[in-house]
């Protein structure tokens, strides 16, 4: 199953693209009131790479998410997309240069249906004017066919076809992860952020969606950045790995490289030891 | 594809406004009773339904349903709670009255047609809601809520102190009448809808005609509420609704949007208010006050919020309600000075005299108990509870546990 890319970005992707990273952090700080989210943290992230950022609870992973969304505003440093900055960017212009997310607690729209929930990620997408749907012109018809056939391609993907008529508030938990990984896909990405995508799973929940993160980077071509908590999906899958502790960067590298540093170790063997 | 109702062919199908022929029918079936058969007085038993004053009664359901989908855009899709409704209410009826009303008298008024008066009213008010929209935007919840209380205060206190526009607080103004005309206020209207007239060797009254216009314009507002709901924007509206952060992180503008459904709703609101003016005929700055966005927000949560079917329902309902207890009461009064059993039960109710004790007032001013306005705020009051409690998908609700209960008869239990 393929799902089809707009000709037109492909094209702008080829031609424009002059930067060294996709997208660079550079010695990032944000704090609350007396506690340090994250403290001068630096990486990069290139096309095509599944980058993974892990750390126990509380390292400042879903923090750096939402500085790079623009929900939150670091007070130190620069978050560069392409090469340029977006510190001060609204969060929907963020979105609308191609970085789609899904949420540690999901936040689906619960009271709109799957197939709602999906088509609203078409929204950077699509341009029809508000009019020209209040009365169901041309342009919109055609714009809410092609939403639609495009929402279908990604619930086959997902594989979710028996709930697209569900309001989302209904359906189960890793249902519900499922759909939020297709709105974030529904926006056509440059660059997805993945916060925690198999918290909560069970094994058999755990390994269909690392295959579906797999199938999307091989179909897609989609770069991504993946959160999580422990280290056993990311060391399976990741290209490089970024380990965070209290808001620091500790260990940046590939997964088998990362395992074996020492900080890693501790940070690990100490919050296993803290939360028994 | 009986007995499939979930097979659709083609996508096409599926989005269409009203997918299965069920639901085709029965719309079919609606509009037959309220353009024809009720108008008409075809309905044997419920004739009186097309009477002068029932026809008055259903016209106010649809020029309060225009109002009520305007709310429900702003309030059910966007989930931004407005107490606006009465304040762009004004601001439409009396662009209207402005626009349309008789040139060179002691009032404002230009004599222009109702092709300019009504779209006018419509969109004035949506450019006072642009104008508010940058403050209303930035508050949310209840707050928001108390922004438009104080643009109700606002209004009211220029329409009553605008005198030349209003007619001020002791003799209010007269609004244009519903009739077509090219231009120039001189001569004949094209089409006069409030005069009697045969149409195809049919007598129509003026009465039913104006009805007729008024459900025509509800259906395409109602219409256009339904594609609203259905295509970006609308999603759009629900996104920011239900998680906001959220649906900024998928590339919704908030402000934008937010601005957008202030606008859309306030331009129905404008139209709903010019319509209420003329339809009245006559009308004081005081009946546009917070009472009217109550009630508008009552239509709302007893129909159930986020639905054009539940948005009518409740409009229906809230209209006739206050016609409903006044008929009542007056049956009860009736029923109460004859005797027999039924006379003592209905005494309890009602009270017909200086000493009778009863909770609705016959005599208002000489016998004790409420008076038939008071019932009804009082019932609003206790029917808006009820439902928040009991029913909080309000008369939608019950309308779809009433279809899902036949869907599984027999084996309902
Ligand atoms: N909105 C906020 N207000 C105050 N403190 C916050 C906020 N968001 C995150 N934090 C704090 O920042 C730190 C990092 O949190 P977070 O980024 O959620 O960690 P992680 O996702 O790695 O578990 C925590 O100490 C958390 O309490
Ligand atoms: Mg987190």
């Amino acid at each position: 199953m393929t799902i089809p890319r707009s000709t037109l970005q492909a094209e702008f992707e080829r031609t424009v693209e002059e930067y060294e990273h996709l997208l660079e952090f550079d010695d990032v700080s944000l704090s609350f009131a007396g506690v340090t989210a994250l403290d001068e943290v630096s990486f990069s992230v290139d096309d095509n790479e599944l980058f993974a950022m892990i750390g126990p609870n509380g390292a400042g992973k879903t923090s750096a998410f939402n500085c790079l969304n623009g929900v939150y505003k670091p007070q130190e440093g620069d978050i560069r997309w392409k090469g340029e900055s977006i510190l001060g960017t609204r969060p929907d212009q963020i979105a609308e240069l191609g970085i789609a997310r899904t949420f540690q607690n999901i936040e689906l729209f619960p009271h709109m249906t799957v197939l709602e929930n999906i088509t609203l990620g078409r929204h950077i997408r699509t341009d029809t004017p508000w009019w020209n749907g209040a009365l169901w012109l041309g342009a919109a018809r055609a714009e809410e066919m092609a939403n639609r056939a495009f929402a279908e391609d990604l619930i086959d993907l997902l594989e979710i076809e028996q709930w697209r008529a569900y309001p989302v508030a209904l359906l189960p938990y890793g249902i519900q992860k499922r759909v939020e990984l297709g709105r974030a896909l529904a926006m056509e990405p440059e660059l997805l952020l993945l916060d925690e995508p198999v918290a909560g799973m069970n094994l058999e929940e755990t390994e269909d969606m690392a295959r579906f993160i797999l199938d999307i980077r091989e179909e897609l071509g989609i770069s991504m950045i993946l959160v999580d908590h422990d280290m056993g999906l990311v060391m399976d899958i990741a290209d490089r790995v970024m380990v965070l502790d209290f808001g620091r960067v500790i260990a940046t590298g590939v997964p088998t490289e990362v395992q074996r540093h020492p900080d890693v170790i501790r940070a690990y063997l100490g919050a296993e030891l803290e939360s028994e | 594809m009986r007995g499939r109702p979930l097979l659709y062919t083609s996508y096409e199908d599926e989005q269409a406004l009203l997918p299965t022929w069920t639901k085709r029918i029965a719309v079919a079936v609606l509009l037959g009773f309220l353009v024809i058969l009720i108008p008409f007085q075809l309905v044997p038993g419920f004739r009186f339904l097309g009477e002068g004053d029932w026809m008055t009664l259903l016209g106010l359901v649809a020029i309060f349903a225009i109002g009520a989908l305007g709310l429900h855009i702003l309030t059910g899709l966007g989930g931004q709670v407005s107490l606006g409704q009465a304040f762009f209410m004004g601001v439409g009826a009396y662009t209207a009255a402005a626009l349309g009303g008789p040139s060179g008298k002691a009032l404002l008024g230009l004599g222009l047609p109702m092709w300019v008066w009504l779209p006018a009213a419509g969109l004035v008010a949506a450019f006072v809601g642009v104008l508010v929209a940058p403050t209303a935007v930035r508050v949310r919840g209840i707050y928001l809520a108390i922004v438009t209380l104080g643009l109700v205060f606002v209004g009211q206190w220029l329409w009553i102190n605008w005198v030349s526009l209003t007619g001020g607080s002791q003799s209010g103004r007269r609004f244009p009448n519903f009739e077509f005309r090219l231009w120039g206020e001189e001569g004949d209207p094209i089409v006069d809808l409030t005069a009697d007239s045969v149409w195809f060797g049919v007598d129509v009254s003026g009465e039913v005609k104006t009805y007729l216009f008024l459900i025509v314009l509800l259906i395409v507002f109602a219409v256009v509420a339904k594609n609203i709901q259905r295509t970006r924007s609308g999603r759009a509206f629900m996104a920011i609704r239900d998680r906001d952060v959220a649906a900024e992180v998928m590339g919704v503008a908030e402000a934008r949007n937010k601005a957008l459904a202030f606008a859309i709703s306030s331009f129905y609101a404008g139209v709903c208010g010019a319509l209420w003016g003329s339809f009245i005929g006559l009308l004081i700055p005081e009946s546009f006050s917070l009472f009217l966005s109550i009630q508008f927000l009552a239509i709302l949560l007893i129909g159930g919020v986020g639905t054009v079917t539940g948005t009518l329902l409740g409009a229906t309902f809230v209209t006739l309600l206050p016609r409903l207890v006044r008929d009542f009461t007056e049956l009860l009064g009736d029923t109460a000075q004859g005797d027999g059993l039924f006379a003592g039960i209905a005494d309890i109710f009602v009270s017909t005299g200086l000493d009778d004790f009863g909770l609705i007032s016959t005599l208002p001013g000489t016998s004790p108990g409420f008076t038939v306005f008071q019932f009804n705020l009082i019932l609003y009051g206790v029917l808006l509870i009820v439902f928040l409690v009991f029913e909080p998908l309000g008369l939608y609700g019950i309308w779809i546990r009433i279809k899902n209960y036949w869907r599984s008869w027999p084996f309902s239990y």
